[in-house]
């Protein structure tokens, strides 16, 4: 390790002002700092920060670390999903379905990385500032918030579109309105519809690298989600087989590569709490939002909505509202502030999400929209709430001074 | 002499320096609504041109005898009428065009461009430079006009004018149609970038 080290300072020289490679200076920095703990830290002289070893580095690190689960049990269950509907008989070889998750996941990997990493290393190196590493855990996201089989140009569109709209625009890392993965979902979403959403796509049906069993040509199977909001109750898997609750909590069911699994998204979920990186007020809230607008709904069914019908809780387990609520909501740019206005951001991101995919059948996928709806509104409830705090505190003092 | 630059700085500084979109930000809304294909963008863009030409004529002529208190409600009934006569023109003679413009002709009555040019130019200066003035800030916005909707149905539909561009291989080796240039909010976002690359190549424009 130390050789590293010493290699990194031997070349440092170069790639300050008025060395050879000083055009790349913020790549080196990155590099450098993403290998190593910095060593200068804002001095006494400056502030009064309280120090913590933990920059927004190691922020992103453990955010990837909580990911890891729905990461891997994600590319289980692509290869798993391929297998069933290639309908070979099981028992299925365990790490061939992982591989094959992990051959369909790498290309979009690759693509959502370099795209996106790409941008912001040219956007730094004309600004003249250091990489920040927000894309480290957006790069991640993408492809585990879209369906598996995207194809890689749109991808390297949507990408480079959120990258530059939702976030260089507006003063990059830390200055985004919206959430940046998600915007590229929305992007995919309503400019390619027919990749996005519908009964094809989210079974992986492809051969990556050749690998893996031939799947029938139109091959369908519409998540379970897209099933119950077209009114079919008893929900049926990749083969055809039923669907239980419980099946839908550990998450063998098609859908998105990351949002399957509501069991691993609350362990990824208490990891993060735990850390204290995510807000459990918002997670916590975006499920009592969801469970509120669940209950209402419920309490009207109506046949022109079949959602409705569904069991509150149930909500919960479908789609993307768990992923949402974790692994969205809870990015610290673009959520509420306050812890007051965390619970009413949480609150409205679930309900407005449930409202979403029950009453639009159209899109049954509301909790993306939900949160970008909400960032919208992050920095107005925190108005709200530091104003309303200011009031009552004058409130105070005026009456103490009578 | 001095003159002469004056007329041309009249007919030529809207089409970049002082455009009436892209640096007065005026006309918006029509531009969203009417560029989600090439060709109502064009006849848009013309009917402007036209309207604000001849009302720039008509109001100059006039200038001297309009009372300054009913100065707008003179303005808005050349202008009304001059877009009529457009209307009627554009139902006559090309039906369909019309009526995916629809209520974007009728509009024009509206659009800020005109009145803006109206009040600020035509109401001071004589119908010769008025009539180049109403020809250069038509030009200016009919210019975007276009520009967003190559754009947008070049990406949204893989044609121009209606005839197809994007070839079909493309198609089957996995392209598809960008639908979010369709809706209108890309429209906005394809202005944002005119707006960006223009300003980029005037740094005089650019705000501090």
């Amino acid at each position: 390790m130390s050789r590293l080290r010493n290699y990194l300072d031997k070349v440092k020289p170069r790639f300050e002002p008025g060395g050879k490679y000083q055009a790349l200076q913020s790549v080196f920095d990155g590099l450098e700092t993403f290998l190593y703990t910095p060593r200068t830290t804002s001095g006494r002289r400056y502030t009064t920060h309280i120090h913590d070893s933990i920059d927004s580095k190691r922020t992103m690190t453990i955010v990837i670390l909580a990911l890891m689960p729905c990461f891997v049990f994600g590319m289980y269950n692509i290869g798993y999903q391929h297998w069933l509907a290639a309908g070979v008989e099981g028992p299925y070889p365990f790490f061939s379905l992982l591989l094959y998750g992990f051959l369909t996941v790498l290309p979009r990997l690759a693509v959502a990385y370099i795209t996106g990493l790409g941008i912001e290393f040219i956007v730094a190196q004309k600004r003249h500032e250091e990489i920040q590493e927000g894309f480290l855990v957006t790069g991640i996201l993408i492809p585990m918030i879209c369906p598996p089989e995207i194809p890689l140009w749109m991808l390297a569109a949507a990408t480079a579109f959120a990258i530059i709209f939702a976030k260089e625009v507006f003063g990059g890392t830390g200055y985004n309105i919206f959430n940046v993965a998600l915007v590229t979902r929305a992007f995919l979403f309503f400019a390619y519809p027919a990749h996005m959403s519908g009964d094809k796509v989210f079974v992986a049906a492809g051969q990556p690298f050749g690998f893996g069993p031939a799947v029938a040509d139109g091959f369908t199977c519409a998540t379970p989600l897209g099933q119950l909001s077209q009114g079919i109750t008893n929900i049926t898997g990749t083969g055809g087989h039923a669907i239980s609750a419980a099946d839908a909590f550990i998450g063998l069911m098609p859908g998105c590569m990351g949002e399957t699994s509501t069991l691993l998204i609350i362990i990824g979920g208490i990891l993060l709490t735990a850390a204290g990186i995510a807000s459990w007020r918002v997670m916590l809230s975006v499920f009592v939002g969801a469970l509120a607008a669940g209950f209402v709904a419920n309490a009207f069914p109506s046949p022109a909505y079949p959602l409705a019908a569904v069991a509150p809780w149930e909500q919960l387990l479908y789609g993307g509202l768990a992923f949402a609520a974790v692994f969205m909501a809870t990015d610290p740019v673009t959520s509420a502030r306050t812890a007051k206005g965390k619970y009413i951001y949480g609150f409205l991101t679930g309900a407005i999400a449930v409202i979403i995919r029950t009453y639009n059948n159209g899109y049954p996928e509301g909790a993306m929209l939900a949160v970008l709806l909400m960032n919208c509104f992050a920095p107005l409830i925190d108005w709200c709430v530091v104003e309303a705090n200011v009031r009552r505190r004058m409130a105070r003092m005026v009456r103490s001074q009578k | 002499m001095a003159e002469k630059t004056s007329f041309r700085n009249v007919l030529f500084n809207p089409f970049s320096k002082n455009n009436p979109v892209i640096v007065q930000i005026l006309g918006i809304c029509s531009v969203l609504a009417v560029t989600a294909k090439l060709e109502p963008a064009i006849v848009m863009g013309l009917s402007v041109i036209a309207v604000l030409a001849f009302s720039n004529v008509i109001i100059s002529l006039i200038r001297n005898t309009i009372p300054v208190n009913i100065r707008i409600i003179v303005q808005l009934v050349v202008v009304a009428g001059l877009v009529v006569i457009v209307s009627q023109l554009l139902q006559a003679y090309a039906y369909d065009v019309s009526k995916q413009l629809s209520v974007f002709i009728g509009l024009i009555i509206t659009n800020c461009i005109l009145m803006g040019r109206l009040e600020a130019f035509a109401m001071a200066n004589g119908p010769w430079p008025s009539f180049l003035d109403g020809i250069g800030n038509g030009v200016g916005y009919a210019l975007i006009l276009v520009t967003v909707g190559f754009f947008r149905e070049l990406l949204g539909s893989g044609t121009l004018l209606g005839f197809r561009i994007v070839p079909q291989w493309l198609y089957d080796a996995g392209y598809a149609n960008n639908g979010l240039m369709i809706l209108p909010p890309m429209a906005l976002i394809v202005v944002a970038c005119i707006i960006w690359v223009h300003r980029t190549q005037n740094k005089d424009l650019q705000e501090k």
